[in-house]
């Protein structure tokens, strides 16, 4: 039951009373039981609130109320701060920490009636492209390679959230994105993920990795409910000074606009030779789709692309710096006892964070450090500001790019763990629309001879989160995309 | 800055010394709330019961800037007489301790929001000298560590934590520890004039770190060393004087002056090191990506600047030219803004010279003898003026009106109900006086005849006698003339 509805249908039918916000909770929350021994895609199930939300939601239905949302039963990465319930980062240094306040972003969804089915798991304070950082062990991708059970990575850091997408644990989910985090693991999980601008949705009460490059955005299994989730997420908030106060305009609709007469640019910078040739192909297949539905294809140079990666492993490496030096076990989260106040930081954070966060954390006090400051740290600034007008110029030519979002399909469990750089090359293709602070959309469009799904990833102006969608939409009706993970909850299961 | 001409000097076994001072003044924006978060910013309330998530830097928490700091911040940089940055920007400077809950403090590193300015300090000798000010940024306060609660642990408390600091660093242009001192108190008469800041020491609102070195004339800059969070006046003048001593003798023992941060320890009148230029925090100063760069219109600030209060080197002149008082006491008049605004009240209608000069004087006088301040004052600016009044129109005499007004700062009675009561008014009848004269040329018939053969001084003593005849209260002018006539 849970796979046959989408976003959209469950609201539908929600309203035309077909069934209830319990029903559809405890069809998820029964999901969540069956799957999550084998897939691990939480990290903190509130089956009690879910179902008092649930019944709070029937109740406003049948007056004949109710918001967007409400009634539908939708997970939450645990980097969002829900009040009263856990939120951890994936890390051990916050695994007793239960904020006494709400995500700005979480209490738009529950303004607009969502029912949490609890917090998903992720890379160790959104650090890592394969949610196995996470203190709490790693999430395990719901599809499989065909005729093989090993174990894949569902990409990340949001893997928890695109895990339980699409399983069919959660209608749709949220998820945070600083260089690729909500799209690379869309594209492993066979589902929608979409990054909106930066600026788009607050970042209050998001525990921080990279603070310039942070942005939340949604997790669903269509392109619409990626779009309606976004309705609800965004708006400008008073206490996020880097959110951007502009109305938020009717996505659901933008994904029915189709893409005649738009400009859809092809940046020849993101072939590259190590390219699995079926990604290039469904790429390709890609291209002629958007061509069939009336865009016009125009070749583009985004000349900088290939410093993106490094630019990207300084600038949010810095920030986490400085952004994870408040865990210190003064004020909240873990404390190990100590002599004196040296010792408190040295034992509270290294028996709190992982060997990716202290890696990252020494890099980014590395690059900041004087004497290495201007080579590193400024010098990464000034070439953030050639990427962000690479995708300026572009823009002027046309209106969104057409790319691969991810190198691979998803990777095998440990795969990838030795080398901390070949990890990093996850997000070749979804670090530079980070950096530039534009939306970015990834659609399941196909899959490879694995039978593993790969995404397609849409990339638009500045706060053209529309044509994002409407792009996108098209890429989805083109695809059919059908193929079904491994390890699901449907009907007779 | 021109070299000043300064006679103040170290002398050492080479010679003498000149000294090199600069300061770097942290002051507390008079603000409600703190510079990010909307938490309180009031002084004195129970341990961290003023303290938001974000001034604890919780997770995910985010500062959004406090307009009203940055108007201060503003106001402060017109008062001296500075340029305005219509762009500045917010670093987070890096470092651990418990009492710095995000382990960074945002401060304007690289762009400030207040560029090069002036304040003119005037000296002992009359002279006045313009001293640099180098720049004025925004920038939080930290919170406050206590060691003495606990036999083991540190406690700490966050109410400060997140206040707005107005940081002020001046040029390297003082020469002397006189000239320390003048600038903290002009800088500190400005910021109370403007109310964006209330330079009380004690509590903390208003710190200096100071900047010493010592060189011989003519030389460029030796190495210098700072004084961190020295809390008055006094002792920022006796710690420059005591670690320029301190350099002059490392000097001269052939030594070399190390650069590093030092602690004055007042009841030993010497400074001690803190930590040395080798074990200074690397603070990894970088752009605050949670701020946008502070961009402020100019319409704004020339609206702030059309609401300034006139500041003390305009009233000094002003009460210069309109009361014709000379330099020095409208200098003292204008050292506060309510001492201003009391004399002027009493000033108003009546002579300014003699307003100034009762107000320095006897007024003055009467509330050290109480151990009051003017805004407590038992007599008001109407009271005293009344008091005036009454000299102005001879109702009592100068003499009589020292006993009035010592009788008002007591009771707190306006002049007039004190003459009347204790009947003070001054005798102007010719009868009376001339009766009290003829009393005291009997009582004294030697004196009188000294005064005959040629002894004028003693016309003083007759005065006296008289005036001690009719309890002070004879019209001093009268009893002179009725003296004259008879002797």
């Amino acid at each position: 039951m849970t796979l046959e509805f989408t976003l959209a249908t469950a609201r539908d039918a929600l309203r035309a009373r077909r069934i209830s916000a319990r029903e559809l909770t405890e069809a998820h929350l029964a999901a969540i039981d069956a799957l999550e021994p084998e897939l691990h895609a939480f990290i903190t199930v509130t089956p009690e609130q879910a179902l008092a939300q649930a019944d709070a939601a029937d109740a406003a239905l049948g007056r004949g109320e109710g918001g967007p949302l409400t009634g539908l039963p939708v997970a939450i990465k645990d980097l969002f701060c829900t009040k009263g319930v856990r939120t951890t980062a994936a890390s051990r240094i916050l695994e007793p920490f239960v904020p006494p306040y709400e995500s700005t972003v979480t209490a738009n969804m529950l303004r607009d009636g969502a029912v949490f089915l609890g917090k998903t798991n992720l890379d160790e304070f959104a650090m890592g492209s394969s949610t196995t950082t996470s203190a709490f062990g790693a999430t395990i991708n719901p599809w499989q390679r065909r005729g093989a059970n090993t174990q894949l990575v569902p990409g990340g850091s949001s893997g928890g959230s695109a895990a339980a997408v699409a399983a069919g644990m959660a209608l749709a989910s949220t998820g945070t994105d600083t260089g690729g985090s909500i799209r690379q693991p869309a594209s492993f999980c066979g589902i929608v993920g979409m990054k909106p601008t930066y600026g788009r949705c607050s970042r209050f009460g998001v525990v921080a990795f990279a603070s310039s490059l942070d942005q939340p955005g949604p997790f669903a299994r269509t392109v619409e409910d990626t779009a309606i989730l976004l309705g609800s997420m965004a708006g400008h908030d008073p206490k996020d000074s880097t959110s951007v106060n502009r109305p938020v305009p009717d996505y659901a609709a933008a994904c029915r606009r189709g893409v005649r007469g738009l400009r859809i640019g092809i940046p020849r910078e993101y072939h590259s030779d190590g390219m699995p040739a079926e990604i290039e192909a469904l790429w390709t297949q890609g291209i002629a789709w958007l061509r069939e539905a009336g865009a016009e294809i125009v070749d583009v140079s985004l000349p900088h692309t290939k410093y993106g990666l490094a630019t990207y492993y300084i600038v949010a490496p810095a920030e986490a710096s400085s952004n994870l030096a408040r865990y210190d076990g003064v004020r909240f989260g873990l404390r190990v006892p100590a002599n004196d106040l040296t010792d408190l930081y040295e034992e509270t954070r290294a028996a709190g964070f992982g060997a990716e966060v202290r890696r990252r954390i020494l890099i980014g006090t590395y690059v900041l450090s004087a004497g290495y400051y201007d080579a590193y740290y400024l010098k990464a600034q000034k070439v953030r500001a050639l990427i962000l007008r690479d995708f300026t110029d572009a823009f002027e030519r046309v209106d969104a790019l057409l790319t691969p979002t991810a190198p691979s399909a998803a990777f095998a469990l440990g795969e990838k763990n030795d080398d901390p750089v070949q990890m990093y090359l996850n997000d070749v293709f979804t670090v530079p629309a980070s950096i530039a602070g534009v939306p970015g959309i990834s659609v399941p469009a196909g899959v490879d001879g694995d039978g593993l799904p790969l995404g397609l990833q849409v990339i638009g102006r500045h706060f053209d989160e529309e044509t994002v969608f409407a792009v996108g939409s098209v890429l989805e009706q083109a695809a059919e995309f059908s193929a079904k993970p491994a390890i699901r909850m449907e009907a007779g299961r | 800055m021109s070299a000043p001409e300064s006679t103040y000097v170290i002398e050492g076994s080479t010679g003498p010394w000149e000294l090199v001072i600069g300061l770097e003044v942290h002051a507390q924006v008079v603000s409600k709330a703190k510079l990010f978060s909307g938490a309180s910013a009031e002084y004195g309330a129970e341990p961290n019961s003023q303290v938001s998530f974000v001034d604890a830097a919780f997770p995910g928490m985010l500062p959004v800037i406090n307009r009203e700091c940055v108007a201060q911040a503003v106001r402060t940089g017109l008062g001296l007489k500075a340029e305005i940055n219509l762009v500045s920007r917010f670093d987070r400077k890096n470092y651990f301790y418990a009492d710095l809950p995000a382990g960074y403090q945002i401060s304007q590193f690289a762009h400030p929001i207040v560029g090069k300015g002036v304040i003119e300090i005037e000296l002992e000798s009359g002279a006045i000298r313009p001293i640099g000010v180098t720049r004025l940024h925004l920038e939080q306060d930290a919170g406050k560590s206590m060691h003495d609660q606990h036999p083991s642990q540190s406690f700490i408390d966050l109410n400060r934590a997140g206040v707005a600091l107005m940081e002020i660093v001046s040029e390297p242009d003082m020469r002397t520890p006189e000239e320390a001192g003048a600038y903290l108190r002009k800088l500190r008469t400005i910021m109370r004039y403007l109310g964006t800041c209330d330079g009380n020491m004690e509590e903390g609102s208003m710190r200096a770190d100071v900047n010493v070195s010592v060189r011989k004339a003519g030389e460029p800059f030796r190495t210098r060393c700072e004084i961190k969070n020295v809390n008055s006046v006094r002792f920022v003048m006796q710690a420059i004087e005591a670690e320029a001593r301190r350099q002059v003798e490392i000097w001269e023992a052939g030594g070399e002056v190390r650069q590093e941060t030092r602690l004055y320890d007042p009841s030993r009148g010497e400074t001690r090191s803190m930590r040395s230029k080798e074990d200074a925090h690397d603070y990894r100063y970088f752009p605050d990506p949670d701020l946008l760069p502070l961009v402020i219109e100019q319409e704004w600030v020339e609206e702030l600047a059309t609401h300034l209060p006139e500041l003390p080197d305009a009233k000094k002149a002003r009460f210069m030219s309109q009361y014709g008082l000379p330099a020095y006491d409208a200098g003292v008049l204008v050292m506060e803004q309510a001492t201003a605004d009391f004399y002027e009240a009493v000033a108003r209608g009546r002579d300014g010279k003699i307003a100034a000069n009762w107000m320095l004087g006897d007024f003055f006088a009467g509330l050290n003898r109480m151990g009051r301040g003017i805004e407590d004052s038992p007599v008001s600016a109407e009271g005293l003026g009344g008091l005036l009044d009454l000299l102005a129109d001879a109702t009592i005499n100068g003499r009589i009106a020292k006993e009035v007004m010592e009788a008002m700062m007591e009771t707190g009675e306006t002049a007039a109900a004190i003459v009347e009561a204790r009947g003070l008014r001054q005798v102007t009848d010719t009868g009376a006086i001339d009766g009290a004269v003829d009393q005291v040329l009997a009582a004294n018939p030697d004196k009188l005849a000294e005064y005959k053969a040629g002894k004028e001084k003693l016309f003083g003593f007759f005065v006296g006698q008289v005036m001690k005849a009719m309890a002070g209260k004879g019209n001093p002018a009268l009893v002179n003339e009725a003296l004259k006539r008879k002797l």
